[in-house]
């Protein structure tokens, strides 16, 4: 099993593109700014280590071992026991390991600090790293928002969570106009490292506010990064990798994804935000998913393999931008596309992801691309209406037969 | 005797004013407190329809600002408020800010700026009364009519008419605009468009600094950030919840009200339940003041008692400054909807008049001393038009730049390179 850690983090000062020479300008001339600590680096499962991080043959190198990985567990290697949690230890240890690292990350929301968050992923931080560390705010997304934006301009590193993925649609006047927005409009004058994350999707019957995916929503927003994760394993890493990110960035979690259980590595790691996971390499068909669809597409992927079909699935984790790389030679293999998401129809990433899909790669499409996504519903209280908005296992098995005739 | 902020019942601690030299007078008289709304209330007798009584003074918990000038002649040993280089200091500012926003419209009708414009003419007493107090590491966030806090705060005149104009030389790189001033060589953070969004930032701002002091600690960090918004932003979510988060914290934060009476066309009459917006303070548990914001002398006095408050860690307070603005809220505004008797009695409390007249009958300086500040000022916005209209307009490859501070943010392209290091993307032609 190969073990993979990429460094990504605060690559400016090791990159020579003169577009990211802002970065170390800012870090020597500027007295406000608190120094990252610099970057892990790229550690192969062979132990040679790797600094060149641009290189096209390292990353084909890296996407390869991925691909010989027989399933989503984490890359543990034999020497290395690792040790087991569940999403939300796995995100609170990302979180914790960061705080650590560098003072100047702090988190915002609310209920985060004596409460340990809705979710727990912040529990016992406050304890140890004092309330105006984890601050809990009043009820106040917009504002407080914003306050972590402010933050963020002047030095500091914060991790806003919104309580519920849903509850940002408050904040999305701070989102859109400022998180996005003023490093350029500020002409590169001000970064903003600020990381804004929370639980999202559909649950158990939570009812329809509760329950909203707010990707769709943000995709169109210049200047941000989304990424969503759906492992312990790149749980840890995105959140790791979204923290050190000089750019803003959006961390989709999902709600009935926080109990999973998965070993993951004891080193440090991350993960790069703009690449997409092999989840199973196949030949027949490429399946594109994200979040908790990854699980609803492996079980029919169960189904499918005893069908005698051979689906090759990736998490694309990075909403956006989207890995056209990972994805594009996927197309180019397997020629039929099949999009499985939780966002709604109309406008969701899965149409993006058609869009771009379709004018990178149409020459390699023996097929129309299929996109299974939620009914443009909002979503019911009662359990079987709530079961049919989403997509289930056998919709995508149906799909899959269809897509292959 | 007094104090100049009263704390409110919730809060206990009296504020103890800071007086710079011993001969001041205390800043409030209780009994000589300033008419609130001077000039509406020519507007409340026009309209019937309020019953505002302006004279009421609510539970003892704010007090207006008393007229020091005017009890500064009467007493036989003159005590001046200022001194000559600092009554220079403000007057110049004062007159750059003015002839800037002049320059401004005539640039603008002239077709070498767009979009909107929002001018400061009538307003520069707040700008020079609070921004020359502060250091360099100090924040202001300001909001669309910021062109006259980037230039109080230090940002070169050159560099706010290049970003004027577009050009690639301004404050900027020309991505901002009028409406978006940033420099963080001076701390300004912003220049927002939509309302009430620069308050959070600058709660954010103030948020770092205590954040340094008390966590990272940085013992001698005091730096305090000034929020500068109007009347038609105090009835808007993000003031409050601001007000509430920096009492709630003592966040190192100034809350400054320019209360023009006008929200483009809407009077703040009409559209506040209860217009007397320092009031708002004391309910959040923060000191409420209000001053006549014409008088750049008696907005000095507050702003250093506001901001020294802030500097020992005591917390925000709320300064409501009620001034006017001599043109229209924008260069598109045909500011119909305004009484001239209003726009007169105003103009005829022109701060720049007032701190001419105030340095000359003090004897702290002459006419043809303040001639010579005015010529100097005039000469130095030539050379900034001429540096703008000189300087290069930004070039294709300048597009896609700054979109990200780590460009790898455009993601991973076909090919498997970064779109970042595609060539095509330098030079802006790239489809990202």
């Amino acid at each position: 099993m190969a073990a993979i850690f990429q460094g990504v983090g605060a690559a400016a000062t090791l990159s020579s593109s003169p577009s990211n020479s802002f970065v170390p300008k800012k870090f020597l001339t500027s007295p406000r700014r608190s120094f990252c600590v610099p970057s892990s680096v790229v550690v192969r499962s062979d132990g040679s280590v790797n600094f060149d991080l641009n290189s096209k043959s390292r990353r084909a190198q890296q996407l390869v071992a991925n691909a010989t990985k027989a399933d989503s567990s984490a890359a543990s290697s034999s020497s290395n026991p690792g040790h087991e949690l569940l999403l939300f230890e796995a995100l609170r240890e990302g979180l914790e390991e960061e705080m650590e690292r560098d003072p100047c990350v702090c988190v915002m929301g609310e209920d985060v600090g004596h409460y340990g968050g809705s979710y727990k992923v912040t529990k016992d931080l406050a304890k140890k790293f004092g309330d105006l560390r984890v601050l809990d705010t009043p009820i106040a997304e917009n504002s407080f928002t914003g306050m972590g934006i402010g933050a963020a301009m002047t030095g500091l590193r914060p991790v806003v969570e919104g309580m519920n993925m849903g509850f940002l649609l408050l904040a999305f006047n701070q989102i859109s106009n400022n998180c996005g927005m003023l490093h350029y409009t500020s002409g590169g004058q001000f970064t903003i490292p600020i990381v804004i994350r929370g639980p999202g999707g559909v649950g158990r019957q939570l009812g329809a506010e509760h329950s909203q995916r707010l990707e769709s929503y943000f995709q169109s927003i210049p200047g941000i990064q989304m990424v969503a994760c759906s492992t312990p394993y790149n749980a840890k890493g995105l959140m790791k990798a979204a923290i050190r990110s000089e750019n803003p960035v959006i961390l989709f979690e999902h709600v009935l994804l926080y109990n999973l259980k998965e070993r993951i590595p004891d080193e440090d790691y991350i993960c790069n935000l703009e690449e997409a996971e092999m989840v199973r390499p196949g030949e027949h068909v490429t399946i594109l998913t994200y979040s908790r669809m990854r699980y609803h597409v492996m079980q029919a992927a169960k189904t499918l393999v005893n069908k005698g079909y051979d689906p090759e699935v990736i998490d694309i984790r990075s909403l956006k931008p989207f890995d056209l790389y990972t994805i594009g030679n996927s197309v180019k293999k397997t020629h039929r596309v099949l999009i499985v998401e939780e966002c709604m129809r109309t406008g969701g990433i899965g149409a993006s992801l058609t869009a771009a899909i379709t004018e990178n790669f149409n020459d390699y499409l023996d097929a129309p691309i299929m996109c299974l996504s939620s009914q443009d519903v909002p979503t019911p209280y009662a359990g079987t209406l709530e079961e049919w908005t989403v997509v289930q296992p056998a919709q995508i098995v149906t799909a899959v037969e269809q897509l292959c005739q | 005797m007094a104090t100049a902020f009263s704390a409110p019942k919730l809060a206990a601690q009296p504020f103890n004013t800071i007086s710079p030299t011993s001969q001041h007078k205390p800043l409030i008289s209780p009994t000589a407190a300033s008419p609130f709304l001077g000039s509406t209330r020519k507007l409340l007798r026009l309209s019937s329809s309020s019953q505002l009584n302006l004279r009421r003074r609510s539970s003892g918990s704010v007090f207006a600002v008393s007229d020091i000038v005017k009890e500064k002649k009467s007493t036989s040993i003159p005590s001046l408020l200022i001194t000559k280089e600092e009554g220079l200091e403000l007057y110049e500012d004062m007159v750059l800010g003015r002839a800037f926003e002049d320059m401004c419209a005539q640039m603008y009708y002239r077709g070498k700026m767009f979009g909107f414009v929002h001018l400061y003419n009538g307003q520069e007493a707040i700008s020079t009364g609070f921004i020359k107090l502060l250091k360099q590491q100090d924040s202001v966030v300001s909001t669309y009519r910021d062109h006259v806090h980037a230039l109080s705060k230090g940002v070169p005149a050159r560099a706010v008419m290049s970003e004027l104009f577009g050009k690639t030389t301004g404050c900027c790189r020309g991505q901002g605009g009028s409406m978006h001033m940033f420099s963080s060589e001076h701390n300004l953070i912003g220049g927002f468009a939509f309302i009430g969004e620069g308050i959070p930032v600058a709660t954010g701002a103030a948020f770092s600094s205590k954040y340094r002091r008390e966590v990272l600690k940085e013992a001698d960090c005091d730096h305090v950030t000034l929020a500068f918004f109007g009347d038609g932003t105090c009835n808007n979510g993000q003031f409050f919840e601001c007000l509430n988060m920096a009492a709630l914290w003592k966040l190192p934060i100034v809350f400054v009200v320019e209360n023009n009476l006008w929200a483009i066309g809407m009077s703040h009459l009409r559209a506040t339940s209860d217009p007397q917006i320092y009031k708002k303070g004391p309910a959040f548990g923060m000191p409420g003041v209000h001053v006549d914001g014409m008088d750049v002398l008696k907005v000095r006095e507050v702003a250093k008692e506001a901001i020294a408050r802030a500097r020992r860690g005591e917390g925000p307070t709320l300064v409501e400054c009620e001034t006017y603005r001599f043109r229209g809220h924008s260069l598109a505004d045909p500011d119909e909807l305004r009484d001239p008797t209003e726009k007169a009695h105003y103009a005829a409390r022109d701060p720049i008049t007032a701190l001419k007249k105030y340095l000359i009958e003090n004897n702290l300086s002459g006419e043809a001393e303040l001639k010579a500040i005015d010529k100097k000022i005039d000469e130095l916005l030539e050379d900034a038009v001429e540096f703008a209209d000189e300087s290069p307009l930004p070039p294709r490859s300048q597009l896609l730049e700054n979109v990200f501070a780590d460009p790898k943010g455009f993601g991973i392209g076909p090919d498997g390179r970064y779109r970042c290091e595609d060539p095509k993307f330098t030079e802006g032609t790239a489809h990202v």
